[in-house]
């Protein structure tokens, strides 16, 4: 007998408001059909009606976790299309902020994976660990999320000596507390014993349906924007892609860790070859483009963004397309879905670091008898504790 | 007696519940950041709930668009009397940086009522806490509690 189980578009814990049907027999799941769009606002659209430097503000506001990789990846496209070259210190910042944005965003997916398998402490200790980070942008920047730090032509913020200090400091503290993370993870049974070979997806299935990001490269897939097509300085930092051949949700967890420790080094190396400058090249605030079309690649933390322009001479595009990781994530995680458990669809399902997450109100349909029943997440857990003893 | 008794609880330990409608995940993400460590409301007896039967203030992100309203409007009638809609973010105030956008209803109160307004893009934490205090502070003047 197969149940319907449609989860969404509510989640008590964050993200985006989702939608997905799951087809379950007994505790298995047969099939998963994913519903998007409950977060559409129009971007695109209205990126085409106001102009450039507007459209960095819009861009910025794409997603607030990796806020700052989208408007990194919009200015490159839109100085590609000028042909534009900015100053050698503003490439320097614009690698710490992405790299900062990086840790935060992982820091932040590493807590919320612990909640979702039940690990409430360590999800506090990791999302404290956090606010070093946090603290950073906030300097560097003057906001905690959004930071507005690129801008075309450059950045709009330089870094003091002072504030080196204060990132290098960081920097130790903080890779200290990553390395005891990498080292418990694939040792705490409490963790091992919910993520190893759960949620699994092949090196084969990964590449036949095109996931990207970590949940690529735990699938043993060695693709990283930033080692494959560098931009800014990576070559120079001499970037290295972590992968894992694990397969599962522990090798998600040990992917992503491993790209903190990458991260923290690359922000190290930044700042202590940063050379001296001018940090943005002028430009006025509303400026025409000439009629071109190009196509940006970069790596934000969930795999890989891609932006296309082209412009008409006007001082608005004529059209920008946006790519996100997530959408290229969701045929893949449906494939790890199948064969599991109800039980550990949250944990799934949060593996890919979904810009979504929304296990929280299901609504059980029983298709033989017809009726129709919902309830909240925590007491779905309940039930399920209640039945199968997990 | 046993009024006063549930208008302390509620002053004490108010319980919410986090709706995105449609947020950039900026405002979610510091709504989250107020629950741990740094911040932690929990310790003012503020539990973030899964479920809308459980809880007394609604927090809404985000700039409602046209598929999520009919959700959030269900999640608003699904909430126990006396309760309380908090809008987070300049999105949800006004629209934010969405205005004009064809798909955004430009604010929660263009679907449902809201006691409080928190603006910024995103607010601060701090200023989330804050936004609380003010509800609480208008549910006591309500009840009578202080004038
Ligand atoms: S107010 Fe700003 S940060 Fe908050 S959801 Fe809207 S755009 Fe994002």
């Amino acid at each position: 007998m197969t149940i319907r189980i449609p989860v969404g578009p509510q989640h008590p814990a964050l993200k985006e408001p989702e939608r997905f049907i799951f087809y379950v027999e007994g505790e298995q799941i047969v099939k998963v059909i994913p519903r998007i769009g409950f977060n559409h606002r129009g971007i695109e659209k209205a990126m085409e009606e106001r102009t450039y430097l507007q459209d960095l503000y819009i861009s910025e506001r794409v997603c607030g976790i990796c806020s700052n990789v989208h408007t990194a990846c919009y200015v490159l496209l839109v100085e590609r299309l000028m042909n534009m070259e900015i100053p050698e210190r503003a490439k320097y910042i614009r690698m710490i902020v992405l790299e900062l944005e990086r840790l935060h965003s992982h820091l932040l997916w590493l807590g919320v994976a612990f909640h979702e398998i039940g690990f409430d402490t360590l999800f506090y200790l990791v999302w404290r660990d956090r606010e070093i980070v946090m603290d950073l942008l906030e300097l560097i920047s003057g906001n905690r999320v959004n930071y507005a730090t690129n801008t075309i032509g450059g950045v709009r913020r330089d870094i003091s000596e002072e504030t080196k200090h204060k990132i290098l400091k960081g920097m130790k503290l903080l890779l200290e507390r990553l390395k005891y993370y990498r080292r418990l993870s694939p040792e705490e049974q409490t963790i091992v014993k919910r993520t190893l070979g759960v949620g699994p997806l092949s090196t084969q299935d990964a590449k036949r349906l095109c996931a990207a990001g970590p949940t690529l490269r735990a699938s043993n897939v060695k693709s990283d924007v930033r080692g494959d097509e560098p931009y800014l300085l990576y070559k120079e930092a001499e970037f290295q892609t972590m992968v894992s051949d694990l397969c599962d949700v522990l090798g998600r967890i040990l992917v992503r860790i491993d790209e903190c420790i990458e991260a923290v080094r690359i922000i190290e190396w930044c700042v202590k070859n940063m050379p001296d400058g001018p940090i943005r090249q002028k430009l006025p605030p509303i400026f025409k483009v000439p009629e071109n079309q190009a196509y940006r690649r970069v790596e934000a933390p969930r795999g890989e963004l891609v932006y296309y322009g082209v412009s008409d001479g006007s001082e608005k595009p004529y059209r920008i397309k946006i790519r996100t990781p997530t959408l290229a994530n969701i045929p893949a995680l449906c494939k790890m879905l199948e064969n599991q458990h109800i039980a550990d669809i949250p944990i799934v399902v949060a593996s890919i670091d979904p810009c979504f997450s929304c296990t929280d109100r299901l609504v059980f349909i029983d298709i033989e008898k017809g009726k129709k029943w919902s309830c909240s997440m925590p007491y779905f857990k309940h039930l399920i504790k209640k039945k199968f003893g997990r | 007696m046993l009024e006063k008794l549930v208008h302390w609880a509620r002053i004490r330990s108010p319980w919410i519940l986090h709706f995105n409608a449609s947020a950039c995940n900026a405002c979610d993400i510091e709504v989250i950041a107020a629950l741990t460590p740094r911040f932690d409301v929990e310790r003012f007896g503020i539990l973030l709930k899964g479920s809308p039967r459980h809880a007394d203030i609604l927090v809404v992100t985000g700039s409602v668009n046209r598929q999520v309203k009919a959700r959030l409007k269900r999640i608003y009638e699904q909430m126990p009397e006396p309760k309380f809609v908090m809008a987070v973010g300049t999105c949800a105030c006004s629209g934010g940086v969405f205005q004009h956008c064809y798909n955004v209803y430009e604010g929660v109160d263009k679907v449902i009522p809201v006691d409080v307004y928190v603006p910024g893009c995103p607010p601060k934490p701090e200023a989330i806490i804050h936004g609380v205090v003010k509800l609480i502070e208008k549910y006591k003047r309500a009840v009578g509690i202080i004038k």
